[in-house]
């Protein structure tokens, strides 16, 4: 989780210095949701998700070198250069992307789901994707094909209450339990804290689990909030500054170093060390991606065709 | 050689391809227990079974979605739209997900679906259900757009999609689905993506058109085009007219013209004439229809106008 942190402020900075461009949205406050939940799959699991994707990626096993390369648009990036924050890719570990139309990774995650059925693979999909998806007709499109066949999917709900600068409340007919839609595909649903990564890392093996069995697909919306805005050009206008504190918000890092000392789990020293490679990673990255190349002129035409 | 209807051919190219590989799969509305909509893939779910042969509800994008995801774990999709009309549901899989994914991906992941069904006019079934989308997608970067017309290229060509690696998509024609043709008995007959046939050879015109009737060149796929063909025939006639079925804005009459123009300027001794279709949705009335779309008089005026013969 720390490693993400740091990396998203790592972008973060470098956003303002100009060396990132374009969109970039920071998954500042939701990192026990990529943790948590990658954590509890098999290294062969599939992964998919939206545009704010470079915690997943890194939970996924990416190394933040070439995450932060390709964040530069360099060469040496995971897409060459030439996908940008919203297209990280890493096939080898399947994690397969980074998709930048809302709702647009659901119906391709059930396909990932659909082909290791298909080739009796024993896979899980894990599918993230955000409250602001749960209105686009493919939404509704994708729950009920992977109900009807049975597919081998976990939906996971980032909730962080805003697509983009609209609140939940304003856009989802139904209310706050958005987890409900999902029984009306048959499909068994929870809500759960999204700032705890053990309580998501709970939740996410036992859904695996009966998935695995091949009981058909389950959906977990976890409850989360998202520190930044919805991208690095979103003022947030639309929210109070205090408002994290106002809802009792708990940093999910800092959540998790009081338990890991209370119980003993870990002491400060330890925990300062971890602090410490993780910067040194960091660090690592953000000098790789400046010292790496822009694309060569003539990869404007490679992989257009395979 | 044999008879076959390019309904038959494009059932006998899938079953061929299914046959030879375990990871292609056919999925579209009504294609397994109905038969297929328009009966192409009838035989299919007795040869290769409901794991294979897969019926959707009426959900596009969700299922054009599915293709790609299935493709991108490994798989060779066929994704079935019943007609082309209503894949506009799907557009946004169809080019953001599977014609960009290679590029945005810097070559990490490939999305070898094909998308195939019937475009363009029918009979009589109005403004919805007529369009042509082949000018929309041979617009796009990323995939191969083919549009054959007898039933010999049609198998050809729909066995050379299922093996390339790349997104392809496939063109038929409702109103040719029962007409005959001779095609090779070889099971493997491949016609490779990107080459026009030259169908009549002659000296004074070009006719290139794709999709219907052509004296003389039949495209037969749209991208990559085979621009060389169509080059290399003006340099002989010097006189080119382009007959399509879409409507004539940005069309695809359009882009050969402006390619030869740009490659053969002094090879033509008159300007290019486009024949298409009317700048209409399609009406419905008998009469509407038949004349809002080309005809053999519509294209020997057309050629007449560019021998200045009339």
């Amino acid at each position: 989780m720390l490693l993400i942190r740091r990396f998203e402020e790592a972008c973060g900075r470098l956003y303002m210095q100009g060396k990132i461009r374009g969109f970039l949205h920071l998954y500042i406050g939701e990192e026990a949701i990529a943790v948590g939940a990658i954590s509890a799959l098999r290294p062969d699991d599939y992964v998919i998700g939206h545009y704010r994707d470079h915690g997943h990626a890194i939970a996924k096993g990416m190394d933040p070198k070439i995450a932060m390369a390709e964040l530069c648009g360099k060469s040496t990036g995971s897409s060459g250069g030439k996908g940008g924050s919203m297209h990280l890719f890493d096939v080898e570990r399947h994690f397969m992307g980074g998709h930048a139309i809302v709702g647009g990774q659901m119906p391709i995650a059930a396909g990932l789901a659909l082909s290791s059925k298909y080739k009796k693979e024993d896979l899980v999909t894990l599918c993230f994707f955000g409250d602001g998806a749960v209105n686009q007709g493919e939404f509704h499109e994708t729950l009920n094909l992977a109900s009807v066949w049975k597919l081998p999917i976990l939906f996971l709900l980032e909730n962080n209450l805003y697509g983009m600068g609209t609140h939940v409340d304003r856009t989802h007919a139904g209310g706050r339990h958005i987890y409900e839609v999902a029984s009306a595909y048959d499909i068994p649903g929870v809500q759960i804290d999204g700032m705890d990564v053990l309580g998501v890392n709970e939740c996410v093996s036992e859904a695996v689990k009966s998935i695995r069995k091949g009981e058909g697909p389950r959906f977990i919306e976890a409850m989360c909030y998202r520190y930044r805005g919805h991208s690095m050009a979103d003022p947030t206008m639309y929210r109070e500054r205090d408002e994290a504190q106002e809802l009792g918000i708990k940093d999910p890092i800092d959540s998790l170093k009081n338990f890991m000392i209370q119980f003993d789990v870990a002491g400060e020293e330890e925990l300062a060390k971890i602090a410490a490679k993780v910067d040194e990673q960091v660090n690592e990255a953000v000098q790789f991606a400046e010292d790496s190349p822009a694309p060569d002129m003539d990869a404007m035409y490679t992989n257009v065709y395979a | 050689m044999v008879q076959l209807t390019v309904r038959e051919a494009l059932r006998d190219a899938m079953a061929e391809e299914m046959r030879a590989d375990p990871d292609v799969f056919l999925m579209g509305e009504e294609v397994a227990e109905y038969q297929g909509a328009y009966k192409v893939s009838q035989g299919l779910l007795d040869e290769f079974g409901a794991g294979r042969v897969i019926d959707t509800p009426i959900t596009e994008a969700g299922f054009a979605g599915i293709g790609v995801g299935a493709a991108m774990g490994g798989l060779k999709p066929i994704v079935e739209f019943m007609t082309f009309n209503f894949a506009m549901q799907a557009m946004d899989h169809l080019i953001n997900s599977a014609a960009k994914t290679l590029y945005m991906s810097g070559g990490l992941v490939p999305v070898p679906v094909v998308f195939r069904g019937p475009n363009g006019a029918a009979a009589r079934v109005a403004a919805q259900h007529s369009q042509c989308y082949a000018s929309w997608f041979a617009h796009v970067p990323g995939w191969r757009v083919v549009a054959p017309y007898s039933a010999g290229d049609a198998k050809g060509l729909l066995k050379a999609a299922i093996r390339d690696p790349n997104p392809v998509v496939f063109l038929e024609n409702e109103l040719l689905y029962g007409q005959s043709f001779e095609v090779p008995a070889d099971g493997e007959h491949l016609v490779p993506i990107g080459k026009a046939a030259v169908a009549r050879t002659g000296s004074d015109v070009t006719v290139a058109a794709f999709s219907i009737m052509a004296e003389v060149i039949d495209l037969r796929s749209l991208r990559p085009l085979d621009g060389e063909a169509v080059l290399a025939s003006v340099e002989k006639t010097n006189r080119l007219v382009t007959v399509e079925e879409g409507w004539p804005f940005a069309g695809i009459g359009a882009e050969i013209a402006a390619l030869v123009m740009e490659n053969a300027f002094d090879m033509l001794d008159a300007p290019v004439g486009r024949v298409s279709g009317a700048d209409v949705p399609m009406p419905y009335a008998a009469n509407l229809e038949a004349a809002a779309l080309p005809g053999a008089a519509d294209i020997a005026n057309a050629v007449r106008r560019v021998c200045y013969r009339g």
